[in-house]
């Protein structure tokens, strides 16, 4: 029988497999950062272990840094020594490592596929969720824990359950207005937060290939966001003529070779999946997200639900809760919830793309006076390759603020924070209580609804805006 | 490792559904690079509530949790099993875990216990009527039990047997591995030669 892209992979990083154990697998590419690891190097020096594959592990900071004032030390001391004790690890372990101030620094899952160090058929790991992202190129990728960093790091290994192996069927086409972000808010809504658990998911079908790698990227990261182990898509020509010529990828005959072996990556036409399920792209419109996880979302076109509709009793509770949370009345119509803070960035939506797209739609118009709006690019890459592009000055003149890289508010770990009570439209990939700042309200958007949010101050999409640039600007 | 047979201790509900990691502790307080101190962060956004399950009297010296379905979606922050270990849970009983939060918490020595859901719902009710009763989780015989005569729940839960087999006899992950080190050498012989190195 055949089989699907995801068992090829898996097969070919089989080290060792023994009934009743999990299989070994060997890992690519291990990507580090400064908030999973310390503890997980810590671990090695008591045990005398060294780093067994520093060639095949890269790390950065993006997590805890500030996005401005960056030619200063960092203000925060926690997390100074943080982003410090991952400089000290990666040089006693002989671990590269891309610290701010170096042009290769950025958000973990921006910089892998930049450096074209992420490529078609590879088992990659970080401490981070978010590491399903890569499968956007046809390889396993999956988020793990300290312990596993730790085990990855001393034996470029790792103990994995097979697990179940889903198809997402994504049939129709994408209209225009709508984007990759809406489309993944869509399928989170439609099969809950729990929906990919124990799945190793790929998403197929024409509306897939027609995206760019970095739309499916977006589509990847969110993966985790409806619980899947991890999400892949198959490499094609879009994958190899994004890849083609990036630092790390192959060259001459070896990019050859490497094609020839990329090409056998896809799902046999008689492959098994435990379950199929179908979404149609031609009817998602722009999504947004009225609760406190990514389910919990609906058409903007739509209204804030009613929690006495719902069926389920545990979904219901969690509605009440999210509705109480969010400070929303059940029944408002979304385009009608006023929005103080709009960020822009993230793993999810901070590639060149996601700022080509905004800075199209701000152009020549203001952000709303009620509303602050924060640029961050996921990379120093993508924030030089937008200033010469001059997107900086679109943001800046329009009243938005453009900022180093980092992951910034996805998760409020450093300064740019939500204070409690504020709302905010987010490009990020989480909606938690908190997530953004202690009691801070989180509304996930695309990168078109962000814009248009940010000028209206409401939740809006391009299509909402007037339709011609204000005169004199 | 510690080893893990059996626990007995006083039983916390926590009736919510989808609790994140980052509920469980929130991003500001991952900065430490430590693994112990983590208590602090634990909920707490919810700690400051004197209505909090873990602020009333009966549940202050809990080390089951036993919480809605989806408990530990989300960031893969394994501070969040420390912050559980570190205020003192020794396992925690849900219908449904985040994957990587379900291997975190094996990997350090918590219990994760799948139960069905009314299973929760049953304990949830026990310790409604009975605050501050204990509930046992034996991973011996993979159940959970609580109460006496005809309140007597008892049910099993699952946890997959390799995890198991780790946590019954308290082994390092590592150092098992380390014990094929010849596999992994003789994987990295023939790998394909184009595959990308950082250095």
């Amino acid at each position: 029988m055949g089989r699907t892209l995801a068992e090829k992979i898996w097969d070919d990083h089989v080290v060792r497999s023994a009934a009743g154990e999990p299989d070994l697998l060997f890992i690519d590419l291990h990507l580090i950062h400064e908030v999973t690891s310390p503890q997980a190097f810590d671990g090695l020096r008591l045990s005398g272990r060294s780093v067994r594959r520093p060639d095949l592990t890269l790390a950065t900071e993006d997590h805890n840094i500030p996005t401005t004032d960056l030619d200063k030390p960092i203000a925060d001391v926690v997390s100074r020594t943080q982003v410090e004790t991952l400089r000290r690890n990666a040089e006693e372990f002989g671990v590269r490592l891309y610290p701010m101030g170096n042009i290769d620094q950025g958000i973990v899952h921006v910089v892998g596929p930049q450096l074209g160090l992420t490529q078609p058929g590879m088992t990659i790991v970080c401490g981070d969720s978010h590491t399903s992202t890569h499968g956007a190129f046809g390889s396993i990728a999956f988020g793990i824990g300290t312990s596993e960093v730790e085990h990855v790091l001393a034996t470029q290994s790792l103990s994995q359950a097979k697990p179940k192996m889903m198809a997402v069927e994504v049939t129709g086409e994408l209209q225009p207005g709508t984007t990759a972000k809406d489309l993944i808010l869509a399928l989170i809504a439609q099969e809950t937060t729990g929906g990919g658990q124990g799945y190793i998911v790929e998403y197929r079908g024409e509306a897939i290939r027609k995206l760019s790698m970095e739309a499916r990227m977006t589509i990847c990261n969110m993966s985790i966001e409806w619980g899947a182990k991890a999400g892949l898509i198959a490499p094609d020509a879009t994958t190899y003529e994004y890849l083609k010529g990036r630092a790390h990828a192959p060259q001459g005959q070896a990019w050859d070779d490497a094609v020839a072996y990329w090409d056998s990556l896809v799902s046999d036409d008689d492959a098994h999946f435990d379950k199929t399920i179908t979404i149609d792209a031609s009817q998602v419109t722009p999504f947004v997200t009225w609760g406190t996880n990514p389910g919990q979302g609906v058409p903007l076109s739509a209204s804030v639900p009613v929690p006495a509709d719902i069926e389920d009793a545990n979904e219901k509770i969690a509605a009440e809760r999210a509705l109480e949370y969010m400070g929303l009345t059940a029944g408002t119509p979304m385009r009608d919830i006023a929005i103080d803070t709009v960020f822009i960035g993230s793993c999810t939506n901070g590639r060149m793309e996601d700022l080509r797209v905004v800075a199209d739609i701000i152009k020549g118009r203001k952000v709303a006076d009620s509303t602050r709006v924060l640029v961050v690019p996921g990379s120093v890459r993508v924030r030089l390759q937008a200033e010469e592009e001059g997107l900086d000055r679109i943001f800046t003149e329009a009243g938005a603020e453009w900022r180093g890289a980092g992951c910034s508010m996805c998760l409020g770990m450093n300064p740019d924070t939500l204070t409690p009570g504020e709302r905010s439209a987010s490009t990020s990939n989480r909606n938690f209580e908190g997530r953004q700042g202690k009691g801070g309200r989180t509304h996930l958007v695309s990168p078109e609804v962000a814009a248009a949010t940010a000028v209206l101050g409401h939740l809006a999409s391009p299509a909402d805006l007037p339709d011609t640039v204000p005169a004199g600007v | 490792m510690e080893k893990f047979t059996s626990h007995t201790g006083v039983a916390a509900p926590l009736r919510r559904s989808n609790v994140d990691t980052d509920q469980i502790i929130p991003a500001v307080y991952l900065k430490r690079v430590t693994r112990s101190g983590f208590e602090d962060g634990l909920f707490a956004a919810w700690r400051g509530d004197p209505d909090f399950v873990l602020n009333q009297p009966a549940y202050q010296q809990a080390t089951v949790l036993v919480a809605g379905p989806d408990f530990g979606t989300g960031s893969s922050r394994e501070h969040a099993v420390w912050a559980l270990q570190n205020y003192g849970f020794k396992a925690v009983i849900s219908s449904r875990f985040g994957d990587i939060f379900r291997g975190n918490s094996g990997k350090a020595g918590l219990l994760a216990a799948e139960v069905d859901e009314k299973v929760v719902q049953a304990l949830w009710d026990y310790v409604d009527a009975n605050p501050g009763a204990s509930v046992t989780v034996d991973l011996e015989s993979r159940t959970v039990s609580a109460g006496e005569g005809v309140d007597r729940i008892e049910d099993s839960f699952t946890i997959d047997d390799y995890t198991r087999w780790r946590l019954l006899e308290g082994l390092d992950d590592i150092a098992i591995t380390l014990s094929h080190d010849d596999d992994i050498a003789a994987y990295e012989a023939k790998r394909l030669p184009f595959k990308p190195a950082t250095l």
